[in-house]
């Protein structure tokens, strides 16, 4: 895409800057419409309607909801830490906005080509704990501070077990890049990562088991990355107000809010990419049969963002099933269980790979 | 024509997506009302003044935590190549891996063991009956005389 860009500006800075912004078109509308369908998913599992009055069956709910942030007065309180208050949502939203640049939505919409991808995305999503800490720690509010700090906590010590997966399933398939990833897992759905991959051999059959506890683990972890339930220790409404962004209203509020939802479309869309195929469509292609490579295009972009709003509906069911864990369970949840089995799970499938 | 490498794209994204925050800011800035007053302006802790400075001790748990991870994260940036091309090397190659695995292995049952993966956890403090009843003042004064 970068390439037809350039030719069609003349110029590889401004078909950059263009296609940057394509996951930015996506993501805005992702976000109103992935809002709605908290409300909804949560309403109807509780036995309620959820919104209802704006629009049909509450449809303009999120855009009502968008106008009147957007309308609200600023509040800044006058004991804060102005400078890193305000620099903390441009850093929270710049490192959740930095992941989409290596997930390949298509086989040619890709922001860049990096041979690292996942290496850069882990690197990336880094970013986003400095905003936490910075947003905790300016905004002068115990909860703030606590949330942070919880938070921090939180996501680093699930990085490891999301980085220890990462590297299991590299060591199957040689590669970090996830456009590559993408494509060898090409045709039919028993040709996923998952299903240990697309040749057919006796590794296959001995590594899919294997491959289903690293989706598993590698699943948990992405929750507790993007501190949804049951991780969400650090917004526990009922014991920190609101957590980091206590202090945040209006516009930068939303800005935090918009960060997080874009993450979790990233998690979803990373697991998809790394187990389930990532773009690839599980039937194959209706333009292949029709010869319409156009076509062919549409059709990944639609089951790749089908594929990721499943893993996001996924988290908005376990967040209305499983109640919060403490923080000690937190803690004793990453660092002994799913450190210690994501570590064997490495090393068979280490061993599985030498067969 | 000038080129731009895999990781100015990145960089590019990273503009865009501080352009995007900007703009937003800007926007609301323009529409939003501006009414400050001291009430409005003091921090949110339920309503109630604040008491005392926010920055307080906490606890020394998070310190350990992001020590560990720091250890294992540098452990995990060395495995990433190794990853990529132990198979070239064959059985020795993932052999060297595994022997760097065990030790870090050895390092992280030495915390669990020395309780460093413990998270302050609240004792639970269930009345003895026996107790209580020792502790009675009659009980007390019949054990002083």
């Amino acid at each position: 895409m970068f390439d037809a860009l350039s030719e069609l500006f003349g110029s590889p800075i401004i078909a950059a800057f263009v296609s940057a912004i394509v996951p930015l078109v996506f993501i805005v509308p992702f976000v109103i419409i992935a809002v709605y369908m908290e409300r909804k998913v949560a309403g109807h599992m509780q036995d309620r309607l959820g919104p209802m009055r704006v629009g049909y069956h509450g449809i303009l709910q999120t855009v009502a909801d968008f106008f009147k942030l957007l309308q609200k007065e600023d509040i800044t309180a006058s004991s804060i830490d102005k400078r890193f208050f305000n620099v903390a949502p441009f850093l929270v939203f710049a490192g959740s906005y930095a992941v989409y640049a290596a997930l390949p939505f298509t086989s040619s919409m890709l922001g860049s080509k990096i041979d690292i991808g996942l290496f850069f995305i882990v690197a990336a999503s880094g970013l986003v704990v400095a905003g936490i800490l910075m947003a905790g720690w300016s905004s002068n509010n115990k909860y703030s501070l606590y949330g942070a700090l919880r938070s921090a906590a939180q996501i680093v010590s699930y990085e490891i077990p999301t980085i220890i997966v990462i590297l299991s399933v590299v060591m199957f398939t040689r590669t970090l890049s996830l456009a590559e990833m993408s494509e060898m897992q090409t045709a039919y759905f028993w040709n996923w990562n998952i299903f240990g991959g697309a040749e057919w051999n006796l590794t296959k059959l001995l590594i899919t088991p294997f491959m289903m506890i690293a989706f598993l683990i590698f699943y948990i972890s992405s929750l507790a990355e993007v501190n949804r339930t049951p991780f969400d220790m650090p917004e526990a409404e009922s014991e920190l107000v609101a957590g980091y962004h206590t202090e945040y209203s209006g516009i930068k509020f939303s800005m935090f809010f918009l960060a997080e939802y874009a993450n979790m479309f990233a998690v979803s869309a990373i697991a998809v990419a790394i187990f389930l195929g990532g773009y690839q469509s599980p039937f194959g292609y209706v333009g292949n049969l029709i010869g319409a490579e156009w076509l062919v295009q549409v059709e990944q972009l639609f089951w790749f963002i089908s594929k990721g709003m499943f893993f996001v509906f996924v988290q908005m069911w376990l967040r209305w099933t499983l109640p919060r864990v403490r923080v000690d369970q937190l803690m004793t949840i990453c660092w002994k269980y799913l450190i210690p089995y994501s570590f064997v799970n490495l090393i068979i499938i280490g061993i599985i790979t030498l067969i | 024509m000038e080129m731009l490498t895999e990781f100015g794209k990145i960089f590019v994204f990273i503009l865009v997506a501080i352009i995007f925050v900007a703009i937003s800011l800007f926007m609301a800035k323009l529409i939003r009302p501006n009414r400050p007053t001291k009430e409005k302006l003091k921090i949110y802790e339920c309503g109630e003044d604040a008491i005392g400075s926010p920055w307080v001790k906490f606890n020394i748990r998070f310190y350990v935590v992001a020590l560990i991870f720091l250890i294992f994260d540098v452990e995990v940036v060395l495995l990433f190549p190794w990853a990529l091309s132990y198979q070239d090397y064959g059985v020795y190659g993932f052999l060297v891996g595994i022997i760097f695995l065990l030790v870090l292995g050895l390092g992280m049952a030495y915390e669990w063991r020395k309780g460093d993966l413990e998270w302050a956890r609240p004792k639970p403090n269930i009345p003895e009956i026996d107790k209580v009843l020792n502790n009675l003042p009659s009980q007390l004064e019949k054990t002083k005389t």
